[in-house]
């Protein structure tokens, strides 16, 4: 098993290997980071805000004299996770919805499907905003928020998938032997569906990423103390002026991120269409 | 100079790229020399780089192959030498090409004309009203209705065999040296293909321009071409004259294409003395898309009135062109689509008309298989799942027995038992479709509907899977219902023949039936257009030669549906009464107004 | 023959088009009842918001009663969705003053900043993502191709931070805020919006240049477009004459798609630029929980997707003569 990933790492091409290692990095950072971190997430540690790289604060510090490191190093585990969790969210709920629409038949795809066109007729941000300013921020809350914000855009990849496949002459013969939706919806549509709801996940996730980054960024999204990387941005934005690390550091740390993601989904075999 | 050859290629070598970036040759050691006005065919099966070749003579490889060596000389001019400025010179001027599927090699957002004098306009050989005044009087050449206002439509309101008479148009506008045909009537029903193949001998060659025509029908080419050279696997087996290679063929693979080509006629085993209850009986089916109206007809109906039996271990051949309907008549019996009217019974039991209803046993004992094996079978399985799962379904079988089992199938349909952990991707299309027919046996079915099994196959491939068909028909008894559109491999297998067109019968009957005319002016068409291996056949053939005049159809609902083609219509009959079901005297019954004397002997 | 065919084909495409405006409003419709029951999911209301936490029981009483808070749901989306058809959303809470007005002082900002940059990302877009196609598998499109990749997954912020850092602070060219006034002249106004306008280019560019290249590219391997090759047809012509008529309508879609993106989704950009646009607007109504003006907003943009898509379809209608000619 670890030698075939192993092998298919191998056979991707550079920008492939380079958006790989990216991946694997911050998922590493997410699990482990917190236990790296030079300085407690909260402490005072600095005597200079703003400061710029040093042996002590690899990163500088921040607007409060906190290491910028060590509070990168907890705040990644935020954007990763929150962003990991409400994409398997919005994907398994999306796929879940197609696949349902695609055996279902007209009756049960007419009104679901009108249903998700009119969601996503609503632009995300706008909505997840809308949700934030009627639920609030908590962290489960924008979880959630972020989930129901791409359910729509998940829905409609994978119902185009699935509706062409069910067309397909293999689910012909099985609905002709005789078998039940479940499994036309699970053993013959769903496998087929992988690669292409895969790479449509890794998009998910780099949407949400910004979406979460973007709220938190504007104050709306992963409140004090708590922080995620688009928080950290948005505490030091009083730095931008003198072109303080402390803000520089989060937002290169988001972008690699998401572009790893970008790039390790663009090298993958038969990846889907997106945005 | 008078000597030298119009065309000549010398030790030609295509090749590409592979996943891993090796490259390797997908044809080499290709010579071959032609004179003016002489017409080429390449022969080969799938795979074969007929077109590959047939490309390089417009010094054109399709992305990711490369010309690697050889020379490919066209008058004067050396292809291999020539850049890209000076290829686009030559192209759709001194060499035209006629493409595979017309109705994808037409731009669908631009019109007709436009498209056709395209080729003289970049050329700057004439002005835009002299060509389009040239391409009417070539629409008019080729046979085409509407010549004067045909260019003015696009792509998608005309047919396939008028778009691939449009596009000899477009190769002729430039008055070229060398045409090259690249399968130029595969696409097309076989009545339509005669109606091509006259247009393009009448106006195509007959102008003295050089051709190559690439095929892989060897009857087909046997009307159109000079010289064959036959080609296996990139390399050529045999080169020789027409009738050389027709008639003597020196290498064992153009043997085997040309016995592939006409199916062997098979024994069909003797039937009981007293018929029993047949097992599957069909009573005036009407199916078809929309709403059912009041007298049980839907808004597009695609099946109208339709009854058969097929009796145990029996073969019933169902015959017709494409939209005919004949994939329909298995879908319905299936279950896939519930018909608007009529009966399906099976061991004289009614069957519930959709999915739903039906009995476990009742679904095992019909399968399903369907023409193409890449979409029949889910590529995300193995060939054991694909097999348990009806063991699994029907029978309950899991685990070893279910193991032991899925080896007999393996057995039966001759694939050796190393492929079972195979993914349907790791195998070749023959062994595809022996899979397929494997599952539908899995189930022990008393009747299975093969829809068009042989013909996404090569003619090899796909006669070997005639074999096993009616081996497996010997040994294990299962009727069949053989789908086709292909009037030569019906007439050879099956005991009992359908033709269908536009959704009725025309004519049903034993097969002894259908050696010797009379027969319904449609059947007579279908027979008479499948072409003879032997030069001068498409001259003497009489079939599509088109109907004479008859005045005005009446709107009665019920009119004979092949009156707009039928060659036999009479004028004040067939355009106002509906015609009646009638039998000949060897056995056959027709829907025709015409009897016996008046329908004219094949 | 001919002409009869075009009429009727016309007569057809604009049946089309008007179920699909149909259906846009019908979207229209329901979004506005979504926007409004979301609205309604809001913990406590308008009235013990406006009073605080010290009011009584009575006085929030009266003032729901005031504000018509107490009439049922239905009556009170209809009395709002009448209010937003004739131009009047009602009362911004914290503003204190109609939502028209609030949102008629930055409308135009909006408009403006989406507008100058589409001038410049669609015209860079189609040159890029045509350009890239045209190339395909060569250096130039791999080079393209990993830049947007990149471009479309950076956030806007750090595009806007690495803007600032290079162009107000370092080459001090630009000013770091976007202030704008109306007493400003034009070439005050555009240096003033250049830094808002960079940004927005750089990721609505990526965007639209990777689709029209898919688009284009979904063409480039029809048989179609060998033939013309085969024809004779020069690189440039068969792009222009054969690949676009067919590629022009998800070209459009894509464009339409981005340019929605220009107006609802600049609130970074807003933000960080101060920029007084409508988008930003809406992020403080979110703040101050202003519900009238955050569902004005949020309307106006769903409104602004759905005719930029209804646009999109148009185009695809009109290109397609399947659609338009049967």
């Amino acid at each position: 098993m670890i030698a075939v990933s192993l092998q298919k790492a191998k056979a991707l091409p550079l920008s492939g290997k380079i958006g790989l290692m990216l991946v694997i990095f911050w998922l590493a950072i997410a699990l482990f980071g917190p236990m790296l971190a030079p300085y407690p997430v909260g402490a005072f540690v600095a005597y200079d805000v703003f400061d710029g790289y040093s042996a002590a604060h690899w990163l500088g510090s921040d607007y409060l004299g906190r290491d910028v490191l060590s509070r990168l190093l907890s705040g990644a585990r935020y954007t990763v996770g929150l962003a990991a969790a409400a994409a398997m969210l919005a994907s398994a709920t999306g796929t879940a919805l197609a696949l349902t629409a695609a055996v279902g038949g007209p009756r049960v795809d007419e009104p679901l499907s009108r249903f998700m066109d009119m969601l996503i007729s609503i632009p995300s941000k706008i909505f997840s905003l809308v949700l934030v300013a009627a639920f609030g921020s908590s962290l489960p809350l924008l979880l959630l928020i972020a989930a129901i914000t791409y359910v729509p855009g998940n829905y409609r990849i994978a119902r185009a998938l699935a509706v062409n496949l069910v067309q397909m002459d293999y689910v012909q013969v099985a609905k002709a032997r005789g078998e039940g939706r479940f499994h036309i919806a699970i053993a013959e549509v769903l496998p087929n569906m992988i690669h292409p709801l895969l790479a449509d996940f890794g998009l998910r996730f780099v949407f949400i990423v910004l979406l979460l980054s973007g709220l938190s960024f504007l104050g709306l999204g992963v409140q004090p103390p708590d922080a995620d990387l688009g928080s950290l941005v948005r505490e030091n934005i009083s730095g931008l002026g003198e072109g303080a690390l402390a803000i520089l550091a989060p937002a290169v740390a988001i972008a690699t991120l998401t572009v790893g993601v970008n790039l390790l989904i663009d090298a993958l075999p038969g990846r889907g269409k997106g945005r | 100079m008078t000597d030298r050859p119009h065309i000549e290629v010398k030790d030609l070598c295509v090749t590409a790229r592979n996943a891993q970036g090796e490259t390797f040759p997908i044809v080499s050691g290709i010579d071959f020399a032609l004179k003016r006005g002489e017409v080429l065919a390449l022969i080969g099966e799938s795979g074969s780089g007929k077109t590959t070749i047939a490309l390089t003579l417009l010094g054109h490889a399709r992305p990711g192959a490369t010309i690697a060596g050889g020379s490919i000389r066209v008058g004067d001019a050396e292809l291999t030498r020539l850049d890209r400025t000076a290829l686009a010179q030559l192209r759709g001027n001194r060499i035209a090409y006629i493409a595979q599927s017309a109705a994808a090699a037409f731009n669908p957002s631009r019109t007709i004309m436009d498209q056709v004098v395209e080729p003289a306009l970049i050329h700057d050989l004439m002005p835009r009203d002299k060509a389009e005044a040239k391409a009417v009087e070539l629409f008019r050449a080729l046979a085409l209705p509407f010549p004067d206002t045909i260019g003015a439509r696009y792509p998608h309101q005309l047919s396939g065999g008028q778009l691939q008479r449009l596009m000899a148009a477009m190769a002729l506008i430039t008055d070229p040296e060398l045409i090259i045909l690249d399968e130029p009537t595969t696409a097309l029903d076989v009545t339509t293909q005669i109606e091509v193949l006259r247009a393009f001998k009448a106006v195509v060659l007959e102008r003295g321009a050089t051709a190559i025509y690439v095929s892989h029908d060897l009857a087909v080419v046997a009307q159109m071409a000079d010289q064959i050279v036959v080609l296996n696997q990139g390399r050529i087996r045999e080169a020789g004259a027409s009738a050389q290679i027709l008639h003597s063929p020196a290498d064992d693979y153009t043997r085997t294409l040309m016995a592939a080509a006409r199916p062997a006629m098979r024994p069909t085993p003797a039937r009981a003395a007293v018929p029993a209850a047949p097992l599957l009986e069909i009573r005036g089916l009407t199916a078809g898309y929309g709403k059912i109206d009041k007298a049980g007809r839907p808004r597009m109906p695609v099946l109208r009135d339709i009854n058969l039996t097929i009796e145990r271990g029996a073969t019933l051949g169902v015959i017709g062109e494409s939209g005919s309907g004949k994939s329909t008549i298995a879908r319905v019996i299936a279950g896939l689509l519930p018909p608007a009217s009529g009966q399906v019974l099976l061991d004289g039991e009614p069957l519930p008309p959709g999915l739903a209803g039906r009995s476990r046993d009742q679904f095992r004992r019909v399968q399903l298989v369907f023409q193409n094996a890449d979409t029949a079978l889910n590529p995300a399985h193995s060939v054991q799942q694909i097999l348990e799962r009806p063991l699994a379904f029907y029978h309950g079988l899991k685990g070893n027995a279910a193991h032991l089992r899925v080896m007999e199938l393996m057995d039966l349909i001759r694939l050796p038992a190393t492929l079972i952990d195979r993914n349907i991707g790791g195998l070749s299309g023959g062994q595809k479709q022996r899979v397929n027919l494997a599952r539908a046996l899995a189930a022990d079915p008393q009747l299975i509907l093969c829809d068009e099994v042989t013909s996404a196959l090569d003619t090899v491939v796909g006669a070997a899977i005639l074999d096993l068909m009616a081996e497996l028909r010997r040994e294990l008894g299962i009727a069949t219902m053989f789908i086709s559109h292909d009037i030569s491999t019906v007439k050879a297998i099956c005991d009992d023949i359908l033709v269908l067109y536009a959704g009725t019968m025309v004519e049903t009957g034993p097969r002894a039936a259908f050696q010797t005319a009379p027969f319904h002016p449609y059947t007579d068409l279908l027979i008479g257009s499948v072409p003879e291996m032997r030069a001068g056949w498409l001259e003497e053939s009489h079939a599509g030669r088109g109907p004479p005049p008859i005045g005005a159809a009446g709107d009665h609902p019920d009119l004979c549906r092949f009156l707009p083609r039928c060659p036999a219509r009479v004028d004040g009959l067939c355009n106002i009464t509906p015609p009646p079901r009638h039998p000949l005297a060897k056995g056959n019954r027709i829907l025709c107004h015409l009897g016996a004397e008046s329908l004219c002997p094949s | 023959m001919a002409g009869a065919a075009t009429f009727s084909g016309m007569k057809a495409a604009l049946i089309l088009i008007g179920k699909r405006f149909a259906s846009s409003l019908l979207t229209l419709l329901l979004v506005s009842m979504t926007i409004f029951v979301i609205a309604q999911l809001l913990p406590g209301d308008a009235a013990q918001e406006a009073l605080g936490q010290s009011a009584t029981a009575e006085q929030v009483a009266a003032l729901r009663h005031e504000m018509g808070l107490d009439r049922p749901a239905p009556v009170r989306y209809a009395s709002w969705l009448s209010g937003m058809v004739s131009g009047d959303p009602g009362q911004s809470l914290v503003a204190n003053m109609p939502v028209a007005e609030v949102i008629s002082s930055r409308l135009p900002n909006s408009l403006l900043l989406a507008a100058l940059t589409a001038l410049i990302a669609v015209p860079a877009a189609l040159a890029i993502g045509i350009g890239s196609a045209m190339n395909r598998g060569g250096r130039i499109d791999r080079a393209l191709n990993i830049t947007t990749l990149s471009m479309v997954a950076v956030p806007e912020f750090l595009v806007a931070t690495i803007a600032v850092l290079l162009f107000s602070v370092e080459l001090r060219w630009l000013p770091s805020i976007a202030l704008v006034s109306d007493e400003m002249s034009w070439g005050e106004y555009l240096r003033g919006v250049a830094m808002p306008i960079l940004t927005l280019s750089v990721v609505v560019i990526a965007q639209m240049a990777r689709m029209t290249r898919a688009a284009v590219i979904d063409q480039m391997d029809r048989p179609y477009v060998e033939m013309a090759v085969l024809k004779g047809v020069a690189p440039v012509q068969v792009v222009l004459k054969h690949i676009m008529p067919n590629a022009i309508a998800p070209i459009v879609n894509a464009m339409a798609l981005s340019l929605s993106y220009l107006l609802g989704g600049a609130v970074i950009v807003e933000t960080i630029f101060n920029y007084p646009g409508l988008a930003s607007l809406m992020v403080n109504a979110v703040t101050s929980r202003d519900m009238p003006l955050l569902q004005a907003c949020a309307m106006i943009f769903c409104a602004a997707y759905l005719i930029l898509m209804l646009i999109a379809d148009v185009t695809a209608i009109l290109a397609n003569p399947r659609l338009r000619a049967q």
